[in-house]
């Protein structure tokens, strides 16, 4: 009963808001059903409300440690709706799974939880709902438009945005203050620090990476590459064009000279060099602060967050990670899958629990909102560390693309560019071995690769 | 390794060249004329086998004791500055609802239903490849040895098609009917029954009027004893160490075993909104193990008379 | 295998032939050919056909195996296996082979201990030793980490491209060697301690008696043991598959024809191709399977 009464109070503020916030939007559709307000696909959006009312039974697939509480504040909610949540593995786990599922023809869940650089494969196999006829268009506005546009392209939306990543550097203040280095704003000034930290204490690194695809795609994004393009079947593959060399040979200055650690990234030595200093910096998604928080405790007051290094002091950067949750086309009531997904990922009570998780959001109203912005926690020494981070989320070059077979192309990235890394040799010639068995892979698959 | 090296060695191929001999032979170190001068040297560079086999397990006996914190700060073979063990298990079997204590019952099922089946059919293969002369007998025999050269991991694939088909994956059964198969225990019961249940007793037996099963369970049965336990306690092994099958049929937790189960705590630790529960992980691996190798050593004699008696029939 | 010979040598010790015997074969042969005969022959259909992401599935005919003769990929991954074999089964049944010896020698201070000490590791699922050895490896702050800086030098690098191999051998030998030392211990055991006594009194001395007579009555042990080692090395999946989190280059997609197939199906969606991986390392596993075989038994004849 409270809830309804907390829900009535929250839309009547919502509306007073006035539509300035397009959460007040989706909560108003959520709450008063056919009163809807939202335009052209009032009907549609009416079908998810009579299904919340209908009642069911749907199965979530997710690993966020949010998942549980969003699903128990949904239950409580709308008691006639059962939501499974199975953790079916943490994200490439999870998509090996999924795309067993399809595979079989049975076996998926309803809604599931994909990361933005997944969803072309999976909307490729016409295995996920389009959830335009639901209305979900109108939800557009509440969203930032770099996750936006990776759950909704080519004319079709698969999906909400959950979280995003733009990325920013992460420094440990300890470190820097201790080697009398100075805040990097470009790549030569970074890589001036890394070479001034090893020669001082050759235990110390200014980072660590040992090649990782995502990593390296948000670097070329944030460098102004586009490598992949893809328009349906037509994909187009270009890692040497100017931003991928721009990046790639910048940061050979660390891979070949030996100034990474190699340390990989989130094993338990990983976690370890973050809490004593070994690892001085990352450049990393805003959703780094809730790892740190909880797993890196020892170096509590240590860290501090800075905009991403530039190549030539425009600020700019990319983002990293992140991701939203899509229905499955094997879903027997898409319907109620999409009305969870929409709650899930729109409704202010289901956003408060995610944030409240650590995570970092993709919805305007909370980037902008002065509580969030305030935030100064002391792990980082009570800097207002979202202002960074919510800057950096209006410095992501738009257009990026990420390919429709790009879980096969993150797992074959160490057999190449990897090899770069290994050999601490040319990053241009791994990323041109990459491409060439990517173009290999595709014309394979039957599409049309350049 | 895959489930191929770790399933029981059958009987040599040597022909044979001894005559079939008691069973309960006399054993070397029962004779009182031998000599039994102790060798230091031996008993040296045998210790330096055993610190190499244990030291891993002390490792992780050590670092079930820290929590996550002092795992990260302290050196691997000694302890950290809290004893964490009781609150590690506590944690270990309450982390998500207890679904650690949910995989441990998943292991003991897939090990009762799987490795119990597994050992109830060859047992029963076995003994009529040893005991009878049916048509198609030799065809039998080859398909099964041709069937072990297979890599069974890599028709991972194509099974889980199949059973996908047939609506078996994320099911018990994905896990449990592959593991019914030991084509290596049929073939250690088969030559252990050839003289183990003299044929004899099984011609008296019809005599009388007896059927066939009856004659197995009232008597072969019990004379195959030390050959079957032998057979189980591999079979158990192999099921409780499953984890490939497992890892691609099942993606529903509740279904996993402990082996699954694990690998993914490990790999939570990655990415966005990563938890990594390492302390957890190693707890959870110290209890995964502590049954095994208790049955082990309480079932010592058991095994080890029936691998012995095993190697006899080569 | 061998023992056709073992089996076609009593027909008339056995009844009269029918079809009883099928009432306990049965049911063994019902379950295997649904959970293993059936795979197989689908595998093989699969390797027919080649589905894509794009334009769905066709019949190709063998050219999966064409493609496959000429995959570097796969050839590189099927040395890489033949070489962990060449070199990690001898050293491992070697040393069973010492510590079966040395147990059977009576000359141990608590051989009963040693026994079970050196069996434990089998116990462990391959999963879990390959977590903890995966922690001990760490050149920071594990194990080995401590042992380079007692040495002063960075000597042990296990997840350099160098020590890989050794350090998934080391993991596999340490899970197995107990393992094939009861095989062989349980084999020395049965030789009939006459044989000794006549030996000692003939004066042999102990390294006699162990090549003279221990070794060979061990023979058979040894050819099932170094079947089934190399049916393990080929199908290697589970150790380098968890360490590839902590050696992401060095363990390759392809790193073992098993990985290889794995990587295929369930990250690159090829699952024609994979089965012809399956189907391909099955006879070759068989083919070698044989040849030790028969080399084991050719020189028991002699």
């Amino acid at each position: 009963m409270s809830s309804i009464i907390k829900r009535k109070a929250l839309r009547r503020v919502a509306v007073v808001a006035a539509s300035a916030l397009a959460v007040g939007l989706s909560l108003t559709a959520c709450a008063s059903g056919s009163t809807s307000t939202s335009g052209g696909s009032a009907g549609s959006a009416a079908d998810l409300d009579a299904a919340l009312k209908t009642g069911g039974t749907i199965t979530y697939w997710s690993w966020t440690p949010s998942g549980e509480a969003q699903v128990a504040a949904f239950e409580k909610a709308y008691p006639n709706v059962t939501v499974n949540l199975v953790n079916a593995g943490t994200n490439k786990d999870e998509y090996t799974k999924l795309q067993n599922a399809i595979t079989a023809g049975s076996g998926a869940p309803d809604v599931a939880q994909v990361e933005y650089y997944a969803i072309p494969q999976f909307a490729l196999s016409d295995s996920l709902v389009d959830l335009t006829g639901y209305g979900f268009g109108d939800l557009q506005s509440q969203y930032s438009a770099g996750p936006w546009s990776s759950v909704a392209f080519g004319g079709k939306i698969y999906g909400l945005p959950q979280d995003s990543g733009p990325m920013a550097m992460f420094y440990n203040k300890k470190v820097f203050d201790q080697y009398g280095l100075t805040v990097p704003t470009t790549y030569d000034e970074y890589i001036a620090a890394a070479e001034k930290l090893h020669a001082a204490d050759p235990t110390k690194y200014i980072t660590s990476d040992t090649g990782d695809a995502g990593f390296a795609t948000s670097m070329i994004w944030q460098a102004g590459g586009n490598p992949f393009t893809a328009s349906g079947t037509d994909v187009s593959v270009n890692l040497q064009d100017t931003g991928s060399k721009k990046w790639a040979d910048s940061w050979n200055k660390l891979v070949e000279n030996k100034l990474l650690s190699t340390t990989p990234g989130w094993s338990d030595e990983w976690y370890k060099g973050l809490g004593d200093g070994s690892i001085a910096t990352l450049l990393t998604g805003a959703w780094m602060p809730g790892v740190l928080e909880s797993s890196v405790a020892a170096a509590s007051g240590d860290w501090r967050v800075a905009p991403m290094p530039t190549y030539d002091g425009t600020p700019v950067t990319a983002e990293n990670g992140g991701g939203g949750q899509v229905v499955l086309k094997q879903s027997k009531n898409p319907a109620l899958a999409a009305a969870f997904l929409r709650w899930l990922n729109s409704d202010p009570e289901s956003i408060k629990v995610f944030l409240a998780s650590g995570g970092f959001p993709s919805t305007t109203a909370e980037l902008s909102s002065p509580d969030f912005l305030a935030q100064a926690p002391d792990y980082f020494g009570g800097q207002k560390i979202n202002e960074v981070l919510v800057d950096a989320s209006k410095n992501v070059p738009t257009g990026w693309q990420y390919l429709p077979y790009q879980v096969y192309a993150n797992s074959i990235f160490g057999d190449t560019v990897g090899q770069a890394y290994e050999n601490n040799s040319d990053l241009n010639v791994g990323l041109q071995t990459w491409q060439k068995q990517l173009v290999d892979y595709g014309n394979q698959q039957g599409f049309t690769v350049k | 390794m895959s489930a191929a090296t770790s399933v029981p060695a059958g009987p040599t191929d040597a022909p044979v060249r001894r005559k079939p001999r008691r069973l309960n032979y006399v054993q070397s170190s029962t004779n009182p004329k031998k000599r039994q001068r102790k060798s230091i040297v031996l008993t040296i560079v045998m210790a330096v086998f055993v610190i190499y086999s244990i030291i891993p397990l002390l490792w992780l006996i050590i670092n079930a004791t820290k929590s996550q914190d002092d795992l990260f700060s302290s050196f691997g073979l000694w302890f950290g500055k809290d004893f964490n063990l009781f609150q590690n298990i506590y944690e270990t079997l309450t982390y998500r609802d207890g679904i650690f204590v949910q995989w441990f019952g998943n292991t003991l099922m897939y090990v009762v239903v799987g490795a119990g089946g597994a050992t109830l059919l060859a047992t029963l293969a076995g003994y009529g490849m040893a005991k009878f002369n049916f048509p198609g007998r030799k065809a039998v025999f080859a398909v099964v040895l041709g069937a072990v050269a297979i890599p069974g991991t890599a028709l991972a694939v194509p099974t889980f098609l199949m059973f996908s088909q047939l609506g078996l994956t994320n099911t018990p059964w994905a896990v449990i009917l592959p593991s019914l198969i030991s084509p290596f225990g049929l073939y250690l019961v088969w030559t252990y029954a050839v003289d183990a249940v003299p044929t004899e007793v099984l011609e008296a037996a019809r005599m009388d009027g007896a059927s066939e099963f009856r004659t197995f369970f009232t008597i072969s049965l019990r004379l195959l004893m030390p050959g079957i336990v032998t057979v189980l306690l591999f079979a158990v092994v192999a099921t409780w160490n499953n984890y490939f099958l497992p890892l691609i049929m099942l993606s529903e937790p509740t279904w996993y075993p402990l082996t699954v189960g694990l690998s993914q705590w490990s790999a939570q630790a990655s990415g966005v909104a990563a938890q990594p529960i390492y302390n957890l992980v190693i707890t959870g691996a110290l209890l995964t193990i502590v049954p095994i190798v208790v049955a082990f050593l309480f079932l010592q004699r058991f095994w080890q008379s029936g691998l012995s008696a095993g190697s006899v029939k080569a | 295998m061998a023992s056709i010979a073992v089996t076609t040598a009593r027909p008339k010790r056995r009844a009269k032939r029918d079809w009883r015997g099928w009432g306990f074969v049965g049911p063994f042969m019902i379950v295997f050919l649904g959970v293993l005969v059936a795979p197989v022959v689908y595998a093989i259909v699969l390797t027919l056909f080649r589905q894509q992401l794009v334009g769905g599935s066709g019949f190709v005919g063998l050219s999966n195996y064409v493609t496959l003769f000429q995959d570097s990929k796969f050839w590189e991954s099927l040395f890489r296996v033949t070489l962990f074999l060449l070199v990690q089964v001898p050293i491992m049944l070697v040393l069973s082979l010492v510590a079966a010896l040395a147990l059977d020698s009576l000359r141990l201070h608590g051989s009963g201990f040693f026994r079970i000490a050196i069996f434990l590791p089998y116990a462990v699922p391959g999963v879990v030793a390959a977590l903890i050895w995966g922690f001990i490896y760490g050149n920071q702050f594990g194990l080995t980490g401590s042992l380079n800086k007692f040495i002063g030098f960075d000597l042990f690098q296990p997840f350099s491209s160098e020590w890989i191999l050794a350090s998934i051998g080391n993991i596999v030998t340490w899970e197995f060697m107990g393992y094939n030392m009861l095989i062989f211990y349980a084999a020395l055991k049965v030789v009939p301690t006459e044989l000794y006594e006549a030996a000692e009194i003939d004066g042999a001395g102990q390294f006699r008696i162990i090549s003279g007579i221990k070794i060979p009555a061990l023979r058979g042990s040894i050819v099932i043991a170094t079947i089934f080692s190399i049916i393990g090395s080929f199908q290697l999946f589970n150790e380098p598959n968890l360490l590839k989190n902590l050696a992401p280059n060095v363990i390759s997609s392809y790193f073992t024809p098993n990985m290889y197939a794995y990587n295929l199906s369930f990250a690159g969606q090829q699952f024609n191709y994979s089965a012809t991986v399956a189907i391909v390392m099955g006879i070759i596993t068989a083919v070698i399977a044989y040849i030790v075989q028969l080399r084991g038994s050719r020189q028991e004849v002699r």
